[in-house]
């Protein structure tokens, strides 16, 4: 089903790059964006939809951890976690783990009966600052290792000096050494510095993305990180991109989602953006570690109608 | 001159060291002891205990850390700041209840009197409590003591100022944190408190005062599990509440009847201090 970018569109999608700018994308009003995303705060959900809401916020979870500490014990710990989040059967497993590529092959024996995807970060994560070719082998060592989805950041460095089309074609290059497996294209937001370059280089990436591929938001490693406001200009910029081509391009928020409030916040903004054919995992994820356990603690609080401690929910010993 | 426009002051509770209004926007009336209109006071949702809570427990690390010695010389300094602001104190209490006219004065002094008598104990406590026991082994054994966290006040109408911050002492100088229901028909000298306690060294977070509707929120405090301990002025059915809906989340709960004399030196006592502390006992091998 994955719709393979030949070479002949490639070197069409070249041409045509070669004379945009970011403006060519559209602008971004920054106020309107401002306004509207807090709206999405004030939208009221209690009972029922709010347990689907945190139910589907679960499903959607890419639980991760990206540290130069993790041990394949850690991983292992990761994974118990993301198949059965909790001891509540009803609660539905995560969508994805999200580790890196050293730690693939650990995580695929142990889901290796399972649905959840194995997400690995490559491409010299989380600067880019690597040669193309260095960072095309990382992606392959990954895919080779099993991983059913790649995490790629983009050069932003290139993107701000203007190398618009260069920029482009390394996403080109990285789709094709992902083969089957899908691509999300993490455009560090935080380091783009304006609504519109996001707009811009969200475009840019869905040019040359597959049906079913993502863009996501953060790595979670510079200072900022999702935020409602730069989710929505991306979220806007699928949906225009959708209507035009009638490509549908997922969407991952990452880094700063902690609380279950925000995460149904952000399914407000997708709901009301893009609709219900995006409210499910293959095609909106959460980038989060901390999230999930702040879900089950207001999942199990719907249900009991008590509030829960967060260390009823695996946060760490010691804390009161 | 023109006349000058009135300026009132909006009453707000003090949480997480900052002073808010109720999530809700809701408030109630106050009135003197003359049936006079005072103010509307912040009438506190569960979802406001539950942002107090998370206040409290995010500020539970920080301060047991402290050393002892430290934590009395901040309650040292409340003491001070609610001595040096003895006047509006009285006044306060004395616009709520005439019958205690001559008693505001009094029950100000006393609860300087009762904060350091607090202070006092915050480095000497784990000498009382705390025991090294004897034991037929090549070991030392130690029982130490423990703050258990999030602590919930429900305060007295009788002694709205006394009576909560003697519950409120007892608590914080082992290294808890308070979450505390103001009395519900005089509320007004806890909003004046929360002034004080944030120009009092305390962190914020260390001590939150809410305002609202006990039969609202007794149930909540009762059924939290991110408060371990509950000190509560109540009967009857409040009492029943607070204990049955702390059984599920194991929590301690001190009741205590309306009519107890919070002047009473019983209140100044170091089994205050133990209603709320965990016991850990540790063996460490004898040296050569």
């Amino acid at each position: 089903m994955f719709r393979r970018t030949s070479a002949w569109e490639r070197s069409y999608i070249t041409v045509v790059s070669k004379h945009s700018k970011v403006e060519d994308f559209g602008t971004v009003d920054r106020v309107g964006i401002e306004e509207r995303v807090a709206k999405f705060t004030t939208r009221s959900i209690k009972k029922q939809s709010k347990l689907w809401g945190l139910n589907t916020a679960v499903s959607m979870v890419d639980l991760t951890t990206l540290e130069g500490k993790d041990t394949p014990g850690k991983v292992a710990s990761l994974c118990q976690k993301a198949r059965q989040p909790s001891d509540d059967s009803s609660i539905p497993p995560v969508a994805a783990i999200c580790i890196y590529p050293s730690l693939i092959k650990e995580a695929r024996k142990l889901l290796a009966d399972s649905p959840i995807k194995i997400a690995s970060v490559a491409t010299a994560f989380p600067s880019g600052q690597s040669s193309l070719k260095v960072r095309l082998q990382e992606v392959k060592y990954a895919v080779n290792a099993g991983a059913d989805e790649i995490d790629m950041v983009i050069n932003r460095g290139l993107f701000l000096a203007g190398e618009y089309d260069a920029v482009q074609d390394e996403i080109a290059a990285v789709v094709e050494a992902t083969g089957d497996a899908t691509l999300k294209v993490i455009l560090e937001v935080s380091e783009l510095e304006t609504y519109d370059n996001i707009r811009a280089a969200s475009f840019m990436a869905m040019q040359v993305l597959r049906p079913g591929d993502f863009i996501k938001t953060s790595t979670g490693k510079a200072s900022g990180s999702a935020t409602l406001a730069n989710t929505q200009v991306m979220l806007e910029a699928i949906r225009d991109f959708y209507l035009d081509t009638g490509i549908p391009i997922g969407m991952k928020p990452a880094g700063g989602i902690r609380t279950a409030k925000q995460a149904l916040h952000y399914l407000v903004a997708v709901k009301e953006t893009l609709g219900d054919a995006w409210l499910n995992s293959s095609r909106y994820r959460f980038g989060a570690s901390s999230l999930l356990n702040d879900l089950l603690r207001q999942i199990h609080k719907e249900k009991s109608g008590a509030y829960q401690a967060p260390y009823y929910f695996s946060e760490a010993a010691g804390s009161y | 001159m023109s006349e000058r426009i009135p300026v009132i002051k909006t009453p707000k509770v003090y949480v997480g060291g900052a002073f808010i209004r109720s999530e809700s926007g809701r408030t109630f009336p106050v009135y003197d002891s003359g049936g006079q209109f005072v103010a509307n006071v912040p009438q506190c949702t569960r979802k406001d205990l539950r942002n107090a809570v998370e206040a409290a427990a995010k500020a539970v690390p920080g301060w047991s850390r402290r050393t002892p010695y430290n934590r009395g010389q901040i309650i040292y300094r409340l003491a001070e700041m609610l001595e040096a602001r003895a006047d509006e104190m009285t006044g306060v209490l004395r616009q709520f209840a005439p019958a205690w006219t001559s008693a505001a004065e009094q029950e100000v002094a006393e609860t300087v009197d009762r904060l350091v008598h607090y202070a006092g104990w915050a480095d000497k406590y784990e000498q009382v409590l705390g025991s090294a026991n004897p034991v037929a082994a090549p070991f030392f054994n130690f029982t130490l003591t423990e703050p258990i966290g999030v602590v919930g006040i429900i305060a007295s109408d009788s002694a709205p100022l006394l009576g909560l911050l003697t519950q409120a002492a007892a608590a914080i100088v082992s290294g808890n944190t308070v979450v505390a229901l103001a009395s519900e028909s005089a509320p007004y000298p806890a909003i004046t408190l929360g002034e004080m306690l944030a120009t009092s060294d305390l962190p914020g977070g260390v001590v939150n005062i809410l305002t609202g509707y006990r039969k609202e929120l007794i149930p909540t405090f009762a059924t939290h599990a991110h408060i371990r301990g509950i000190d509560a002025v109540a009967t009857g059915d409040d009492a029943t509440a607070l204990r049955r809906g702390a059984a599920d989340s194991v929590k301690r709960v001190k009741v205590r009847q309306p009519d107890i004399n919070w002047s009473s030196e019983f209140n100044e006592s170091v089994y205050e201090i133990r209603n709320f502390i965990d016991f850990k006992t540790v063996w460490h091998p004898i040296g050569a």
